[in-house]
């Protein structure tokens, strides 16, 4: 009996799959690669996140069903570019580089590398940076974007905390961390402040194949609506605005 | 197969000089590692010395509980919070060399077990070589230093060898200062390239070679050491 369940719904998924490749129109494909929390990530059976709802969203104003693929970051761009899926979303920063293989939707949020220093110090913008030492948390956008500093030496801690702690204790002379942790850290450390510019700054944005711009409109007029009727801001506030210490602590990675 | 495999190669190690993070790395490891031996060695003779004076002698007492006090904390806890502790807290509020932090991290731990083997080393010699050397003339430190100590070295070598290899590789978690030593070296390229085979087998491989070498040059000394004994 089970195993007569198992391939009742097994039949049904694969015809499911099978109607939405054919159901051209009715069907939003989305490509993602969900291990990018808030963004994106896998919830039980479900990929959730701030990507994944607004695409819902954005689905239900072209009056289409949204579906998810998930797969891996570096072939989340070529399942746009060959048609596979109809957009893409994942966190992706807007570059010259990728512009050349596909178009980018208005951007739809911004993500930041901050720099954390001592409040007496002298860096006051991030070409203040060039030879002094920065601490960082080993692998993320900040420890990457760092490199192009000159004469900087590099911290590599492996945790987010612990180069703040650095910090605190005059051992480093900056850290640069990813933005939402940045301002809990200065939030709860006496001390230290947020230099006001951002040492980067990187646009998420929605990614459509080159030949498709009558969907990229479409999107960009959803995504329109979505920011002014204030839709937009509540899927982003139910997963930022509350977990801002939570995201802290676990750190997020920036994949693209 | 083998085309990704050089592929995975080139980008793991060849592309943007990431090969250097290894060679920089094992430069720091092996720093790190031999000055650390050098306060281990320095450190556990001494502790040693005046641990079995005060067994055989019952002198020394305070020096004793001083050594005792400091054997039972250094072995009670984990060589990686020691080395935390010790740049977190008591370097709490100064910019220091991390290089010296691991160095005298490692030194320390090192000692007290370096410490323990040459006291069994003392221990195991037979009381009657030390009344042979006073009957002699020699006094104490002389009977030590002239008579018991070269025999002690030889015993205690392969033990002292085993403390070596083991302090190699525990130096593998100074990255937790954020020390860019061997290991980090690997988990730097890892977090640039996310893949973990390469890195991480590159970093296995670079140790193994490092102990087999020193296993090597060991099991040498030993040979020539035990050429007085024929």
């Amino acid at each position: 009996m089970k195993k007569l369940l198992a391939a009742v719904l097994a039949g049904t998924m694969i015809s499911a799959c099978g109607a939405s490749v054919m159901a051209e129109g009715d069907v939003l494909v989305m490509a993602t690669n969900a291990e990018f929390p808030p963004y994106e990530y896998h919830e039980g059976d479900e990929i959730v996140g701030i990507d994944a709802e607004v695409a819902a969203l954005i689905a239900e104003e072209l009056g289409m069903t949204l579906e998810i693929e998930d797969m891996a970051f570096d072939s989340v761009l070529a399942a746009v570019q060959s048609g596979k899926a109809d957009i893409a979303m994942a966190g992706i920063t807007v570059t010259e580089e990728r512009k050349m293989t596909v178009n980018f939707t208005d951007p739809y949020t911004t993500a930041t590398q901050m720099i954390i220093v001592a409040e007496d110090s002298d860096i006051a913008t991030p070409d203040d940076l060039a030879g002094k030492t920065i601490g960082v948390q080993l692998g993320t956008t900040g420890d990457i974007y760092v490199e192009d500093v000159e004469d900087a030496t590099i911290e590599r801690y492996n945790k987010g905390f612990e180069a703040v702690q650095a910090l605190l204790q005059g051992k480093v002379d900056a850290v640069v961390i990813d933005g939402e942790p940045a301002k809990v850290f200065v939030e709860q450390n006496e001390g230290i402040k947020l230099v006001d510019e951002a040492f980067t700054e990187e646009e998420y944005a929605i990614a459509i194949a080159k030949d498709n711009e009558e969907l990229l409109e479409k999107v960009n007029t959803a995504l329109n609506t979505l920011k002014e009727n204030g839709k937009f801001d509540e899927v982003v506030a139910k997963y930022i605005g509350d977990g801002e210490a939570e995201e802290a602590e676990t750190e997020t990675e920036t994949e693209a | 197969m083998l085309q990704s495999f050089a592929d995975r190669f080139y980008l793991n190690f060849i592309m943007d000089d990431r090969w250097l993070y290894l060679l920089n790395g094992l430069k720091t490891t092996l720093v790190v590692t031999f000055f650390a031996v050098l306060i281990g060695i320095l450190l556990g003779f001494l502790i040693a010395v005046c641990r079995s004076t005060c067994d055989k002698t019952g002198k020394l007492k305070i020096l004793n509980s001083i050594c005792k006090l400091y054997l039972t904390v250094v072995r009670g806890t984990p060589v990686v919070v020691q080395l935390l502790i010790i740049y977190f807290v008591i370097f709490g509020s100064v910019k220091i060399d991390k290089t010296f932090v691991a160095i005298l991290a490692f030194g320390l731990n090192s000692g007290a077990y370096v410490a323990e083997i040459i006291r069994g080393g003392i221990m195991s010699i037979d009381n009657g070589q030390f009344e042979a050397g006073r009957s002699l003339g020699f006094n104490y430190p002389q009977t030590m230093i002239y008579i018991i100590l070269p025999q002690v070295f030889k015993n205690v070598l392969p033990a002292l060898a085993n403390e070596f290899i083991v302090l190699l590789k525990e130096t593998s978690v100074a990255g937790y200062i954020a020390l860019e030593d061997l290991t980090k070296g690997g988990d730097l390229i890892r977090s640039r390239t996310y893949d973990a085979f390469m890195p991480l087998i590159a970093v296995a491989l670079i140790y193994l070679a490092l102990v087999l070498l020193f296993s090597k040059l060991v099991s040498l000394l030993e040979r020539r050491l035990r050429n007085s004994e024929r």
